[in-house]
């Protein structure tokens, strides 16, 4: 890694870090109903939505009906998506005339979307109708991260309120978060993006002539039925066109990462410039990082939040040095083959294979560390072809849970999780009950925040298994590579593994040689996700109920301090051991493996 | 139940219409009016003919042109209407072998250079429509293109020079060379 690598990544930090105070700040006024400049203009707008709706907002909700609301605002969102998606052919903006959506691809799809997951098994400017892309799949975008942060703001009340039954309202949580904090920060990336060249039009693909025409074979099968292969000449190529730079925007931001195109923010009208590409990569990280300020603030000590951002930052910095360090090595059957992998003034070198010139190694392994230590799962480079140690970084990030800056709400919530854990843990070591916040951690809170934990890894693991030794798999030894796998032996394991974890952990990035658009991937996968939503934010909401209606104890000479280094450390203690106890097994069969045999090549 | 259910269904129709169609049209008109241009692709026009898009590589592989990075789209390379990478990991033979036939191929083309080719020119871009090489890969590539259109090195060294990008601000991204307009400006002619 030579010095414009390190300059890179220590602009991305910083930048990064220096934007949590502002937006943290305007999130906790958002939340706490105080003005925050923008409510003149939106206020408003937030009373008319919820006066048509028949929502008061002053009238809260216990814990029960506040999980019954969520749920219910995402049953009907998933079946909306569905529905979208099956009638796409008879729907109007359809330029292409893509037909339906196959019934898995449908199903998989919209819980894809609904759960903020944004796996994608299909290729969207090859199957998306402007329609689907806008009001099916954005409207997730929006409504998803929305629901997290909802949620997160439910607990964040659970924490601060004493003897009270309710944990606010889901109605005015949802249409706050998105009308006040993702559709006016959506609204300036996405004309940002636009300036630099991401498409944002409704009119049909437009053909280009080609320079020089291309002259291939294209395989077809002769009379005979044998495969006869015949020249064929391309003097003209389809430029994709359609609403891009708006839903660009909010996939980044709500931590959402499905690609408006099948290679996401590879693809040069999605992300065409290394400055887009440092505002998408921002995008991902910005509010999962502001948010620890906004909990600080909103329950009234700002050193809990810069606490929390600080175990995040400790773990996620070393490993996306580590994701560019492994890129950047290289692969060294491709020296020998001839590549010169070596960087300098004039090439970027290192591993290219799946990656885009204008962002080199270092903007493709920041991407790929931001995009898995957050649940976006949006990719600028393809994670399929990454060095085995480099796609062994964001696998294991999505392990850890989706805690590290997470999705929007959701992963500083799954962070608090690990709180409870981590203050219970020191707890049993001098004998005492432990709290948090001023409220009493007890056996209820403890067997909710384990669910919440757990439920993760299962999934992933007896995913992964099944599809091993089951359906998903039909050949994986051996030179030649059948089946739903584009690549054999380890690296196929690989595959499997992280597909699992990515929709496990609702993050939705691929390593995507691996064919999943087909029933038994689309339905294993699906529900996959649906448990790992669901299933953590019932406990979640559980928690928050069960603190709300504590009383606040005062911190005693036994109370552990969680606003220092001591904290800090058994927070990455608890997140990284969980992580690496349960995960190191199934990750010693696939990238290790292939670390070592890449290397004895 | 029920007194969920009416904001349930009035909010996501609500959120569905502003988020859905008065967020991206409105964006749409913006970037309309403001960048219309890159809004509707950066489509590079000649005599109100479409030859292409600044931001959207083609295919090359005449002598007299720069060559692009390998393209893993199907059936033809650069198909800009499906992009996608290779996704071939890093020990599979699959691409080992498509790495030894580029270079193998690449060197037969430039008898004179060195025997190590600048990795972007031998391994798929991750959109498979990648628009760009690196300036090490360009600089492999002059004096074929030199030669072919029987102009001098300098002349071809400096159109390339001239579609040379550095880092943005001198620090974000990677130097490169856009093949398209580099080849346009070759096709239009050198002075």
């Amino acid at each position: 890694m030579n010095a414009q690598s390190w300059i890179q990544l220590i602009v991305f930090s910083g930048v990064l870090v220096a934007c949590v105070k502002p937006l943290g700040w305007y999130m906790s006024r958002v939340f706490q109903g105080q003005p925050c400049g923008l409510d003149r203009i939106l206020s408003p707008l937030e009373n008319v939505l919820l006066r048509i709706a028949g929502v008061r907002p002053d009238s809260e909700m216990s814990w029960k009906k506040y999980a019954v609301a969520a749920m219910l605002f995402n049953v009907v969102g998933f079946a909306a998506v569905y529905a979208i998606l099956r009638l796409q052919h008879m729907l109007p903006l359809n330029p292409q005339a893509f037909p339906a959506n196959s019934p898995d691809s449908a199903f998989n799809t919209a819980v894809s979307f609904a759960t903020n997951t944004n796996w994608q098994g299909y290729g969207g400017e090859a199957t998306m109708s402007y329609l689907s892309q806008m009001l099916a799949l954005s409207v997730q975008n929006f409504v998803s991260a929305a629901t997290g942060i909802a949620v997160l703001v439910a607990l964040i009340r659970g924490l601060t309120r004493r003897c009270s039954d309710t944990i606010g309202n889901c109605w005015v949580d949802l249409t706050r978060s998105t009308i006040y904090v993702l559709l006016p920060l959506s609204a300036v990336l996405a004309l940002g993006l636009v300036s630099q060249g991401v498409v944002q039009n409704f009119k049909p693909y437009r053909s280009a002539e080609l320079v020089q025409s291309a002259t291939f074979d294209e395989p077809s099968t002769g009379a005979d039925g044998n495969i006869v292969t015949q020249k064929k000449t391309v003097t003209e190529q389809q430029l994709p066109m359609g609403p891009v730079a708006s839903q660009v925007a909010i996939k980044q931001l709500g931590t959402n990462g499905g690609g408006y195109f099948n290679v996401n923010s590879a693809h040069p009208y999605e992300n065409p410039t290394p400055l887009s590409n440092l505002l998408e990569v921002l995008a991902i990280l910005i509010i999962p990082a502001a948010l620890c300020w906004t909990f600080g603030d909103m329950v009234g000590d700002r050193r809990q939040g810069w606490a929390i951002l600080a175990a995040m930052l400790v773990i996620f910095i070393p490993l996306m040095i580590g994701v560019v360090a492994a890129e950047q090595s290289g692969v060294p059957a491709f020296t020998q083959l001839g590549a010169d992998q070596i960087a300098s003034d004039t090439q970027s070198g290192g591993n290219m294979e799946g990656k885009e010139v204008r962002f080199g190694i270092v903007n493709s392994g920041i991407w790929a560390a931001a995009t898995t230590a957050a649940s976006n799962g949006s990719v600028n480079s393809m994670h399929d072809s990454y060095t085995p140690l480099g796609g062994l970084v964001p696998m294991w990030l999505m392990q850890l849970g989706e805690v590290v800056f997470g999705g929007v709400g959701s992963g500083l919530y799954g962070m608090l999780m690990f709180a409870i854990v981590a203050v219970f843990i020191a707890g049993l070591m001098v004998g005492r009950t432990p709290e948090y916040l001023g409220k009493k951690i007890e056996a209820f809170e403890m067997k909710m925040a384990s669910l919440v934990i757990l439920i993760p890894p299962v999934v992933v693991l007896i995913g992964t298994a099944i599809a091993i030794v089951g359906p998903g798999l039909t050949y994986m030894a051996g030179e030649e590579v059948k089946g739903n796998l584009n690549n054999s032996g380890a690296h196929g394991y690989s595959e499997v593994l992280y597909a699992f974890t990515s929709a496990g952990n609702n993050n939705g990035s691929a390593f995507a040689g691996l064919t999943a658009n087909e029933p038994f991937y689309n339905s294993a996968l699906g529900i996959a996700m649906w448990l790992s939503r669901y299933w953590l934010l019932i406990p979640v909401l559980a928690i928050a109920g069960s603190l709300a209606r504590k009383k606040y104890t005062p911190p005693g000479a036994g109370t552990l301090p969680t606003h220092n280094a001591l904290f800090v450390v058994l927070l990455v203690g608890a997140v990284v051991l969980v992580g690496a106890l349960t995960f190191v097994p199934a990750l010693a069969l696939g990238p290790i493996v292939e670390h070592l045999q890449m290397v004895a090549m | 139940m029920n007194d969920l259910l009416r904001p349930c269904l009035a909010l996501f129709g609500l959120l569905t219409l502003l988020t859905g169609v008065a967020y991206p049209a409105l964006i749409t008109v913006v970037a309309q009016v403001a960048f219309s241009h890159q809004a509707n692709g950066s489509v590079i026009e000649i005599d109100g003919k479409a030859m292409g898009s600044d931001l959207i590589g083609q295919f090359f592989d005449e002598p007299g042109y720069f060559w692009g990075r390998p393209s893993a789209t199907g059936p033809v390379g650069y198909n800009s209407a499906a992009s996608t990478g290779s996704n071939l990991g890093p020990t599979n033979p699959a691409l080992h072998d498509a790495i030894r036939t580029r270079v193998e191929s690449i060197r037969a083309a430039h008898p004179g250079q060195s025997d190590s080719v600048p990795v972007d020119l031998v391994t798929a871009s991750g959109s498979g429509l990648d628009p760009h090489i690196s300036p090490a890969a360009a600089e492999y590539q002059v004096a074929r293109v030199a030669k072919a259109r029987g102009l001098s090195e300098e002349a071809v060294r400096k159109v390339v020079s001239e579609h040379t990008e550095g880092r943005t601000l001198g620090i974000l991204g990677e130097p490169r060379v856009n093949v398209l307009k580099l080849n346009l400006a070759l096709k239009a002619g050198v002075k």
